[in-house]
C-alpha cells in the first residue's frame, strides 16, 4: 500500500510539532525538578543540615563509678560489680509487642516484666530508654546482642551495680542504694541529670544516703553517632566524668562481724567506740537484713516480711532506737552530785528498799533494801534509793546538764539515717513537750534513767567513753575521704574533777569485778584487760496491779514487747581505757544476765583484735564463747572457699 | 511511512553498523550507569558487594544486549511488535498465576539466570505495539473514535493487569507512556482535553466525597494522600521516608558532604537506599552540583533521542524512539519527584542508577530498539 505523499508530509509535520510540544513539557518538568533541588539543597540547606545532625548525633551521659566504701583495714564493704541489663527505646522499637514476644523467646521474661514495660512505655517519652530486665546473665546478654537486628530499639547494656559483700554486717551502717524513684526526684531541687538515667542508683539510707554527694561522682558526657535504629555506631568525642570518692569507715569488719553474730537473732544493738579517737569500731543492730536484696529490687513478700517482723530488722537501733537508760544513767546522777559538791564518795545513804517522796513510794529494785550504801556499793549493787536521794539533793537541772556533757540528749553528726537526739529532760522540756509542770517524782525517776530520760546505744557508748577519758569524745564513722584523714573525735577536756571521775570509774570497776557487783558473772579474767561497766534494766512499763493479782510478778511472764530492756555500758581496760561499749537488748530482761555477757564478749574481741583466749572468760561462759568462736571460724572458712571457687 | 515505501539509498551492513550507532546516547548511558556504580559502592559502605559488582555485570550484559538489538533491522522489530505485546500480556497473566511476590508489590518469574518482571517488559512492548499501530494506521483515521478506542484498549489491558499485582507506579507509567505516544501520533486534542478534564473532575470528586456517604476511596488511601501532602504529620510511618529523604537531599547543600560521607544513608535513615531512594545518596554526598549533573545527563539522553527521532523519516522509528525517550523520562522524573517530596511514594526506580536487574535489561533493550531505528534509518 502506497501512501499519499501529502498525507505523509502532514503526518511528519504534525508529529514534529507534537514531539516539540511534548519535549517542551518535559523540559519544563526538568526545570521544576532543578528548581526543587535548588530549593532543598541551596535555600534550605542549613535547616536540613541541622536536622541531619540531630538525626545522627546523640548526647549521652556516662554514669560515674560510685565511690567504694572500705573498713578501717581496707576491706571492701561496698563495691561496684558489672551488671547486665536489657533496655528498650520505645520510639525505635516500632511494634513493642512483637519485639517483646521475640525477646521472650530468647530469654526468660517474666509476665510481670512484660506488663511493667508495657505500662511504662505509655508513661514515658518515646526516646527514654525503659529497662526490660535487670541483672541478666552474660549468656542472655550475648543472645540479645547477637539477635540485635531482629530486635529494633533493644539495647543490651553493661553497667555497674552496687554490691555489699558483707551485706548483713553493714546493712544498718552503710545502708543501701536503690534506683531513683520519682519521689526522690521530687525531693531534690534541680536534680543532677544523672538521676534521670533509668535505674541509676542513689543512696537510700545510711552512709550511702548521707554521703551521696561525694560518693556519686560527676557524670561524663559522650557524643555518639547513632543510626536510624538508635544503635550507637561510633563515639565522636567524650568528656570523662569523675568517679565518686572512696570512703574509709572507722569500723573494723572483723569486730563488726563478731558483734553482729554475738547479738544473733535478738532485737538488740551494740556500739564499740575507740576512747582515744572516738572511732566507731562496731555499730551493730540486730536482726539485720541483706541490703543486696534492695539493690536488686526486693520482692513484695520479702519486703513485707521485713516490715512485719516485730524485731524491726530495717531500723538501725544503734542511733534510731531510744531506750530509757535505766541504771546505766546512775553515773550521770552520781557525777552531777559529786561535781555539785553535795556529796562525797564516802557519804552513805540508808536503803530500806524504798523512799517516800511527797506521799509516793519509790521502790528500790531490791525490795528488801541494800542497807547502808556509799557511792561504790550503790553503783556496783545498783541501789536505786541512793540515787533517789542524790537527785533530790542536786535537782534535775544539774543532772540533765551532766547528761548533756556526757553526750546524752545530743544528736551526733554521724552519717547514718535519722540519728536521734534522745532526751536529757529539764523542766522546760516537760512544759514544752507535755504542757505539764515538772514534779519531784520526775526527778526521782530520772535519777535512775527512767521517766523522761531516753538515750540511744551510741549515746551510751559515748557516755562510757567520756567517763573513761574525761574528754568530750565524739563518735567518728568516716575515717578518711579519698585518702584524706578526717578530724578525730578525740575531744577536749570536759572540765570534770579528775578525783570525782576516778571515784565513778572505781565504782564501775566494782560492778564487774567485785564479788557483789551486778556484772561480776560477766567479768574479764585476763589480767590488764578488766573492764569497768554498769548494768541497766529499764522498765518499759510497770507491772499492773491487775497483773500482780493474776500472779504475774516476773518479767519473763510478760509478753515480749512489755518486758524490760537489758542494757550494759562499759569501758576497758580499766587502767588505760581503749574502748567503750554499749549494749542494749530490747525487752531482753536483766542487764546483768543478758546484756553484760554480750558486752563482755564484744569487749574481749575488741581488745584482743582476734580470737580471745578462753581463759579470759569466767569458767561458766567458756563453752558458749568457744561455740561462737568455732561457728564464726567455720563461716569464715566457708566464705573463703566460696570466694576461691568463684575466682 | 514504512520502509518498503522508501528508496533506501544506503543501508550499513555487517560490523560497519557499529559506526552508525548513536554513540552519544550510548556513552551518556554508560556515564549514568557509572554514577550508579559509584553510588552503590558508597551505600554499601565502600564495597563492591553486594550491589555495585552485580550491577556492573548487568550493565555490561545490558550494553551487549543493546548492541545486538541495534544490529537487527528495525523492520523486523516492527513486524514482531504485536507478537511481543501479546507475549508480554501472556507473561502478565502467567505471573499473576505462578509468579512470586518479593520486595514491595512487583511480581516476577524466576528464569533461573534472572528474575523477569513482566510489568517491566510490558513498558517496552506497549511502546512497540503503539508505534507499529500508528505506523500502520492511515493518518486520516487517527482521530476516528473507533481507531482511538483500539489503542486505548491496548493501553488499558496491561495497565489493568499490572494494577492488579498491585503495582501502581508501573501502571501509571504505562498509562502516561501510552497516552504520550497517542499524543505524538496526532490524536485529536479534544480527546486529551476530555481525559484531563475528567481526571481533574475525578480528583475533585474524590476529595469532595471524603467523609460523605458516597466516599470514593478507602480511609487508608486518604491517609496515604494526607501523608504525601504533609509528611511531617506522620513522621514515623510512611511520611518518615519522605522526611528523611528530604533531610538527606537538603543537608547535602551546594557541594555535598563528600563521597561516602553521607550520614543519612550510611546510618540507615534512608529507606531503600540502594534502590528507589538512591538519588538522595547522590544528592547528599555530591550536593546540588552532583544532583544537577545527573539531571543534565538524563536531559541530554532525551535530547539526543528526540533529535534522532525528528531526523528519521520512518514513522515507526520516530514513534518508537520518542516512546523510549518518554518512558525513560517518566522513570527519572517520577523517581526524582518522589524523593524530593513532589509526588507520592510509588515504587519507581531511578533508571540505570538504582540497583535492579529487570529494569536495567529492559531499559537497555529499549535503547537497543532506539539504536536500531537510528542505524537503519532511511538515508
Amino acid at each position: 500500500m502506497r501512501r499519499n505523499p501529502k498525507d505523509n508530509q502532514h503526518s511528519v509535520r504534525r508529529m514534529t510539532r507534537r514531539a516539540l510540544m511534548l519535549g517542551g513539557a518535559q523540559a519544563a518538568f526538568i526545570g521544576v525538578l532543578g528548581l526543587r533541588m535548588r530549593h532543598l539543597q541551596v535555600e534550605q540547606a542549613d535547616q536540613f543540615r541541622l536536622l541531619a545532625e540531630e538525626n545522627r548525633i546523640n548526647i549521652r551521659l556516662i554514669p560515674p563509678a560510685r565511690g567504694q566504701i572500705f573498713d578501717r583495714n581496707g576491706r571492701v564493704i561496698a563495691e561496684n560489680v558489672p551488671s547486665y541489663r536489657i533496655t528498650m527505646v520505645p520510639e525505635d522499637t516500632g511494634d513493642p509487642d512483637l519485639v517483646l514476644r521475640r525477646l521472650a523467646a530468647l530469654i526468660d521474661l517474666a509476665p510481670e516484666d512484660v506488663d511493667r514495660v508495657r505500662t511504662t512505655i505509655d508513661e514515658v517519652r518515646g526516646d527514654t530508654p525503659v529497662t526490660i530486665v535487670d541483672r541478666v546473665s552474660w549468656e542472655d546478654l550475648s543472645k540479645v546482642a547477637v539477635n540485635g537486628p531482629a530486635l529494633p530499639g533493644i539495647t543490651p547494656e553493661v553497667g555497674l551495680s552496687r554490691h555489699y559483700p558483707r551485706g548483713l554486717d553493714y546493712a544498718h551502717v552503710v545502708g543501701r542504694v536503690g534506683p531513683v524513684s520519682s519521689f526522690d526526684l521530687e525531693q531534690i531541687e534541680n536534680p543532677d541529670p544523672l538521676l534521670r538515667i533509668p535505674r541509676f542508683q542513689i543512696g537510700k539510707v545510711g552512709v550511702e544516703a548521707k554521703a551521696e554527694e561525694i560518693l556519686r561522682g560527676r557524670a561524663g558526657i559522650k557524643r555518639v553517632e547513632v543510626n536510624a535504629a538508635g544503635r550507637v555506631m561510633r563515639e565522636l568525642d567524650r568528656r570523662e566524668g569523675e568517679a565518686g570518692v572512696n570512703l574509709q569507715l572507722t569500723v573494723d569488719s572483723a569486730l563488726q562481724e563478731y558483734t553482729q553474730a554475738r547479738l544473733a537473732t535478738e532485737s538488740a544493738a551494740a556500739v564499740v567506740m575507740d576512747c582515744e579517737t572516738g572511732d566507731l569500731l562496731a555499730v551493730a543492730s540486730a536482726p539485720s537484713y541483706d541490703p543486696n536484696l534492695f539493690v536488686r529490687g526486693i520482692s513484695s513478700t520479702d519486703y513485707s516480711a521485713l516490715i512485719e517482723n516485730k524485731y524491726r530488722p530495717l531500723v538501725p537501733k544503734t542511733v534510731q532506737g531510744l531506750y530509757p537508760p535505766g541504771s546505766t544513767f546512775k553515773m550521770v546522777t552520781a557525777l552531777a552530785a559529786l561535781e555539785a559538791g553535795i556529796v562525797t564518795p564516802e557519804d552513805t545513804v540508808y536503803c530500806p528498799g524504798h523512799l517516800e517522796v511527797s506521799d509516793r513510794r519509790f521502790h528500790c529494785w531490791k525490795r528488801a533494801g541494800h542497807g547502808s550504801m556509799d557511792l561504790r556499793d550503790s553503783l556496783s549493787q545498783s541501789c536505786d534509793v541512793y540515787y533517789y536521794d542524790l537527785a533530790l539533793k542536786v535537782g534535775i537541772e544539774k543532772i540533765s546538764d551532766m547528761a548533756r556533757r556526757l553526750g546524752l540528749g545530743v544528736a551526733f553528726d554521724v552519717p547514718m539515717s535519722s540519728v536521734k537526739a534522745g532526751v536529757a529532760p529539764t523542766r522546760d522540756y516537760k512544759r514544752e513537750r507535755f504542757g505539764q509542770e515538772w514534779v519531784i517524782g520526775d526527778t526521782v525517776n530520772a535519777s535512775i534513767g527512767q521517766g523522761f530520760v531516753l538515750a540511744s546505744p551510741m549515746q551510751l557508748a559515748v557516755m562510757s567513753a567520756r567517763l573513761a577519758t574525761g574528754r568530750a569524745v565524739t563518735p567518728r564513722l568516716i575515717k578518711s575521704i579519698d585518702g584524706v584523714e578526717q578530724p578525730s573525735g578525740h575531744g577536749d577536756d570536759l572540765g570534770l574533777d579528775p578525783g570525782n571521775l576516778r571515784q565513778v570509774r572505781r565504782a564501775m570497776y566494782a560492778v564487774s569485778n567485785h564479788r557483789r557487783g551486778t556484772a561480776y558473772g560477766s567479768r574479764i579474767l585476763a589480767e590488764g584487760y578488766q573492764m569497768a561497766g554498769k548494768t541497766g534494766t529499764s522498765q518499759v512499763r510497770n507491772i499492773t496491779a491487775e497483773e500482780r493479782r493474776r500472779g504475774v510478778t516476773r518479767n519473763e511472764d510478760l509478753p515480749w514487747d512489755r518486758r524490760d530492756h537489758a542494757l550494759f555500758v562499759n569501758f576497758a581496760p580499766y587502767d588505760a581505757p581503749k574502748i567503750a561499749v554499749a549494749v542494749v537488748v530490747e525487752h531482753g530482761g536483766g542487764g546483768s544476765s543478758v546484756a553484760a555477757p554480750v558486752a563482755r564478749d564484744i569487749t574481749l574481741q575488741a581488745l584482743y583484735g582476734d580470737t580471745p583466749p578462753l581463759e579470759a572468760y569466767p569458767a561458766s561462759d567458756r563453752s558458749r564463747a568457744k561455740a561462737l568462736q568455732d561457728r564464726l571460724q567455720r563461716e569464715r572458712e566457708a566464705r573463703e572457699r566460696e570466694a576461691q571457687s568463684r575466682a | 511511512m514504512s520502509y518498503l515505501e522508501y528508496t533506501v539509498k544506503y543501508t550499513p551492513a555487517g560490523p560497519r553498523k557499529l559506526l552508525y550507532l548513536n554513540w552519544p546516547v550510548a556513552l551518556l548511558l554508560a556515564a549514568v550507569a557509572a554514577i550508579g556504580f559509584l553510588m552503590l559502592y558508597s551505600v554499601a559502605g565502600g564495597s563492591f558487594s553486594p550491589w555495585a559488582e552485580p550491577q556492573m555485570k548487568r550493565f555490561g550484559a545490558g550494553f551487549v544486549l543493546m548492541i545486538i538489538v541495534a544490529m537487527v533491522p528495525i523492520w523486523f522489530w516492527r513486524n514482531v511488535a504485536a507478537v511481543a505485546y501479546g507475549l508480554s500480556l501472556v507473561l502478565l497473566v502467567a505471573v499473576e498465576l505462578i509468579g512470586e511476590v518479593g520486595m514491595g508489590a512487583q511480581r516476577w518469574i524466576d528464569l533461573g539466570f534472572m528474575r523477569l518482571q513482566p510489568s517491566e517488559v510490558t513498558k517496552i512492548t506497549l511502546v512497540m505495539l503503539l508505534a507499529a499501530y500508528y505506523d500502520w494506521l492511515p493518518m486520516k483515521k487517527v482521530s476516528h473514535p473507533l481507531w482511538v478506542a483500539l489503542p486505548v484498549f491496548f493501553v488499558l489491558l496491561p495497565t489493568g493487569l499490572v494494577l492488579a499485582q498491585p503495582d501502581l507506579g508501573t501502571a501509571l507509567l504505562l498509562l502516561a507512556a501510552g497516552g504520550g505516544i497517542m499524543f505524538l501520533a496526532g490524536v485529536h486534542w479534544a480527546y486529551f482535553a476530555a481525559v484531563i478534564t475528567a481526571g481533574a473532575g475525578l480528583i475533585v470528586a474524590v476529595f469532595q466525597s471524603r467523609g460523605t456517604s458516597w466516599q470514593l476511596l478507602k480511609d487508608y488511601q486518604y491517609r496515604r494522600i494526607d501523608t504525601f501532602l504533609d509528611p511531617g504529620q506522620d513522621p514515623l510511618d510512611a511520611g518518615y521516608h519522605i522526611t528523611q529523604s528530604k533531610i538527606a537531599l537538603g543537608s547535602g547543600g551546594w557541594s555535598g558532604k563528600g563521597f561516602m560521607q553521607g550520614t543519612q544513608s550510611r546510618l540507615n535513615f534512608l529507606p531503600e537506599k540502594h534502590t528507589d531512594f538512591i538519588f538522595t545518596t547522590l544528592a547528599e554526598e555530591f550536593g546540588f552540583v552532583g544532583a544537577v549533573s545527573l539531571l543534565v545527563l538524563y536531559t541530554l539522553i532525551i535530547v539526543f533521542c528526540v533529535i534522532s527521532a525528528l531526523n528519521n523519516r520512518d514513522r515507526f522509528s520516530s514513534l518508537l524512539t520518542l516512546g523510549v525517550a518518554l518512558t525513560f523520562f517518566l522513570f527519572f522524573a517520577v523517581n526524582m519527584s518522589m524523593v524530593m517530596g513532589l509526588a507520592p511514594v510509588v515504587g519507581v526506580p531511578l533508571p540505570l542508577v538504582s540497583y535492579g536487574g529487570s529494569a536495567m535489561m529492559v531499559l537497555m533493550a529499549a535503547f537497543g530498539l532506539m539504536q536500531s531505528a537510528h542505524v537503519h534509518k532511511p538515508r
